[in-house]
């Protein structure tokens, strides 16, 4: 990579530090740049510890790296905490003279002062113009075009007037000058020139799975407001009703995945976005939705658990619950997003699969994934595959209709209301063909296995595993999810440093795809599973469904993997395994 | 819309029992329940509903069996949660009617948190709840509407609980049409459900529906000489006058000369969920035939 900038703002949460990000993530856009970008911050409406974290480069960027090279500190807590990451090399931007804090010298790291408190207090009269001026410097230091920044301010204050828009211009020009008064430059970093712009579609993890719904046919979708899902809604609620559909606030979880249920039954696709706490009171009507054979996606933004936990953090550990919730033998299927462009089209394979296979189907992202921003090539979407359910569309011999006539492959036509003579009656009590309710030892036989079929074919259905690395190599990761960013990440450090490794990203993680994981296991020495939760849910599922027993690598701090700790454990694995005589 | 086929909705000529599928009540005999279904499949009749347009919902319990027994489409959903299984098909599917037919402890104990959210959004469906003061299937627990003193299997003593005044609540909660039946008159309650399924909006009737086997004190013989209809002159459209009636309606718990009222208690018209989803698709350019290269430019920009 030419190109390889990042950058971090740091500060109070209020302060505009995610706006900032912001900005500079859409400079980088409108300079044709690839950009990943990585907020963090407390759930509080005001205040507590935040961060907005920018990667920049000319060429695919494949995780959000493992630090920064600028760091721009609002306050002392932002300094205090990302001090440990000031090696030679990095840029310090901080807010100073009459700020909170006074930074020691650290040998090799470029400082620059600039009173951002200061300036906007007592300059510009508003303490609300810190971040402005903040960036107004980072533009002098670094070469962000101006124009880039004001038309950001532009567009974001446009419905506030142009008074608003002013000030602001005015703070930011305050920074810049600031700088170029009382600066001279001397770290190496410039923000990349404008190339021309690649024919990219810029979203948030959220927003694509909103329009990757919308895409696959969705045109209704009940929900339940839950951080970080909620975005999901509110990037859908206009969308939706651009394509006659509509974004049903209900009055609880439980509410919205009924409702989604009640519209899939009379034949509109529907969806429901959650996070932990919602998908465990949603978990009972799962064994609703696969008992009466409903299609059915529910999007699962994982946060802390467990309980309320930390709702703004990083964390991957919900695969069991989705995977296993609810109670009696549930089948279904669970898919896992790795990056912006998944999160839109594994929203349509979720619904592609749930529309073939009458069964609930999840899509698990996360926090930091929700609101991580990335430029996707732009979908072409006449060639994106939909699929449609098996379905009753002409009038129908009620005598001969059996909603859920035992098929080879597990799949019935349904019945949909308006379709003359396939009214039926769905039920979650076990039932006949005809949907009489039984407990006759047969039919609970018969009718259950029914059910579990649809899952034979999922592996071979649904695209192969992508692998990738060394054919023989010493270890070989799987990681699901925004793990897999990382691992990608780590993989091409530790192979340009003459290790053997390999790695196997799965999308389909439940049924585990056990013919390909087996296959990869057979090709490596030893398998690694890092993954951010503390049971190692994903090396657990492989357990119990493969002959493979997996080194677990685990991390519960709310916070996604940096590269280099999966690259560090992968050294530590081969150099264990050197250690061992033949 | 993506898969269904809709025919028009019209009218159609059906006797009653045609309305009803193959498959015989399990209940017990003298259930008020059969007599509420024969005044819904007398209600359906007589308002020409199109089964192959109507879908009646319900949660779980004995009262819950009922859309198995009908020839519509059905949902037999689970414990608490037919109500937003059926906002979700009126919502997304308005053109259709929708149902629902429940017991009083999946209404007002399970699914309570259900009910005013559909009633204040004036969705346009029919909520019947069997009310027969017990939980059935379970075998004799009080519920929600269970009257003081009621002895249940968790309660052998008796009710130390005081009953949920169910027509208040839903004239409070903002349901544009509220009523009370008796199944002990059938021709009557298929007359006010078929009302109730004409009303344009939330349209609630409470059916009193004894229950023979486990509630020896709320029986038919008990209500027949304590019903009494609201009078003719009663002003359906003043909801303060309604609440006067709902409030006496649980007299007759406690006072021997209490009367149980049935009929009308209000009336509204209010513009319901869809017509404020319909003008907001209308606003918003809503088409079955998205631009998506137009739709897409929207995210060219940040």
């Amino acid at each position: 990579m030419a190109i390889d900038l990042t950058i971090t703002i740091a500060g109070e949460g209020g302060e505009g530090v995610i706006s900032s990000g912001d900005f500079l993530m859409q400079a980088a856009t409108r300079a044709g740049m690839e950009v990943v970008t990585f907020k963090s911050f407390p759930s509080e409406i005001k205040g507590g510890y935040a961060l907005s974290q920018l990667r920049i480069s000319d060429e695919k960027i494949l995780s959000q790296g493992d630090g920064f090279n600028i760091l721009v500190a609002f306050n002392g807590e932002a300094y205090s905490i990302n001090k440990p990451l000031l090696t030679p090399g990095t840029v310090l931007v901080w807010d100073g003279p009459h700020g909170d804090f006074e930074p020691e010298a650290i040998p090799g790291v470029t400082m620059y002062n600039v009173p951002m408190t200061h300036i906007s207090k007592q300059e510009l009269k508003n303490p609300i113009a810190k971040n402005m001026v903040a960036m107004g410097s980072v533009a002098g230091l670094f070469g962000v075009p101006m124009d880039s920044l004001k038309a950001s301010v532009a567009a974001k204050f446009k419905r506030k007037g142009q008074e608003v828009i002013d000030f602001n211009y005015a703070a930011l020009q305050a920074g810049y000058d600031y700088v170029k008064q009382n600066h001279k430059k001397t770290d190496p970093f410039t923000f990349p020139p404008a190339r021309p712009a690649k024919d990219v579609i810029t979203l948030e993890g959220n927003q694509a799975i909103a329009l990757g719904a919308v895409v696959a046919g969705c045109r209704f979708y009940p929900v339940y407001p839950i951080t970080p899902a909620t975005s999901v809604g509110n990037y859908l609620s206009e969308l939706i009703l651009k394509v006659n559909g509509f974004v049903y606030q209900t009055e609880d979880e439980i509410a919205a995945i009924a409702a989604a249920i009640g519209a899939s039954y009379v034949g509109i696709k529907s969806f429901t976005a959650t996070s932990g706490p919602g998908v465990s009171l949603m978990t009972e009507l799962l064994g609703l939705a696969a008992m009466a054979e409903i299609p059915l996606v529910i999007v699962d933004v994982q946060r802390g658990g467990p309980s309320t936990g930390m709702p703004t953090k990083h964390e991957q550990s919900d695969l069991f619950i989705t995977a296993h919730g609810g109670h009696g033998d549930v089948p279904k299927i669970v898919l896992a997003a790795a990056d912006v462009e998944e999160c839109f089209y594994l929203t349509i394979e979720a619904f592609n699969l749930a529309e073939k296979y009458q069964i609930p189907v999840f899509l698990l992202s996360d926090a930091s994934l929700s609101l991580r921003v990335e430029a996707i090539k732009r979908p072409d979407i006449k060639s994106i595959r939909i699929v449609n359910r098996d379905a009753a569309r002409s009038a129908v011999d009620p005598k001969e209709f059996m909603r859920y006539k035992n098929t080879p492959s597990g799949i019935s036509t349904m019945g949909v209301p308006g379709v003359p003579g396939s009214a039926y009656a769905a039920t979650g009590l076990e039932h006949s063909e005809d949907c009489g309710p039984r407990t006759s030892a047969e039919t609970k036989t018969n009718m259950t296995e029914k059910r579990w079929r649809k899952l034979d074919r999922i592996e071979e259905e649904t695209s192969p595993i992508e692998r990738e690395g060394d054919a023989d190599a010493d270890v070989g990761i799987i990681s699901w999810g925004l793990t897999q960013t990382m691992v990608r990440e780590a993989v091409v450090r530790l192979r340009k440093k003459g290790h053997k490794v390999a790695a196997l990203y799965p999308k389909v993680l439940w049924p585990v795809p056990v013919r390909q994981i087996e296959a990869f296991a057979a090709s490596v020495k030893t398998v690694l599973v890092p993954e951010a939760n503390v049971q190692g849910q994903f090396a657990e599922l492989i357990r119990s469904k493969t002959s493979v027993v997996p080194v677990k690598q685990t991390l519960y701090r709310g916070e996604p993997f940096l590269p280099k700790e999966i690259e560090a454990k992968v050294e530590e694995l081969i150099n264990a395994n050197a250690a061992v005589p033949a | 819309m993506t898969t269904a086929v809709t025919t028009a909705a019209g009218a159609v000529k059906l006797k009653p029992k045609e309305y009803r599928s193959a498959i015989e009540p399990t209940w017990c005999p003298g259930c008020g329940d059969y007599a509420v279904t024969a005044a819904i499949c007398n209600a359906l009749s007589a308002n020409g509903v199109d089964p192959d347009n109507a879908v009646i919902v319900s949660g779980i319990g004995c009262s819950s069996r009922l859309p198995l027994w009908m020839r519509t489409f059905g949902f037999h959903s689970a414990h608490g949660r037919a109500i937003p299984v059926a906002v979700g098909m009126k919502v997304s599917r308005p053109e259709l009617t929708i149902a629902v037919t429940i017991g009083d402890g999946d209404a007002f104990a399970i699914g309570g948190n259900h009910i005013p959210n559909a009633a204040r959004r004036n969705i346009d469906m029919t909520l019947i709840v069997m009310d027969n003061g017990v939980y059935g299937l379970t075998k004799n627990q009080n519920s929600p509407t269970s009257r003081e003193g009621l002895p249940g299997s968790l309660m052998p003593f008796g009710n130390i609980d005081a009953p949920i005044n169910v027509l208040a609540f839903l004239l409070t909660y903002g349901a544009t049409f509220v009523a009370q039946a008796f199944a002990g008159n059938p021709k009557q309650t298929g007359e006010i459900i078929g009302r109730a399924m004409t009303h344009k909006g939330f349209s609630y009737v409470n059916v009193l529906s004894p229950c023979p086997t486990f509630n020896k004190v709320d029986t038919f013989e008990y209500y027949r000489p304590r019903v009494q209809d609201i009078p003719a002159d009663h002003d359906t459209g003043d909801l303060l006058k309604a609440i006067g009636i709902a409030e006496h309606a649980l007299d007759h718990q406690k006072n021997p000369e209490g009367k149980v009222p049935i009929g009308l208690l209000y009336q509204t018209q209010k513009p319901v969920f869809a017509e404020k989803v319909d003008a907001l698709k209308t606003k918003y350019k809503g088409t079955d035939t998205p631009d998506w290269e137009k739709i897409l430019d929207g995210y060219k920009g940040h």
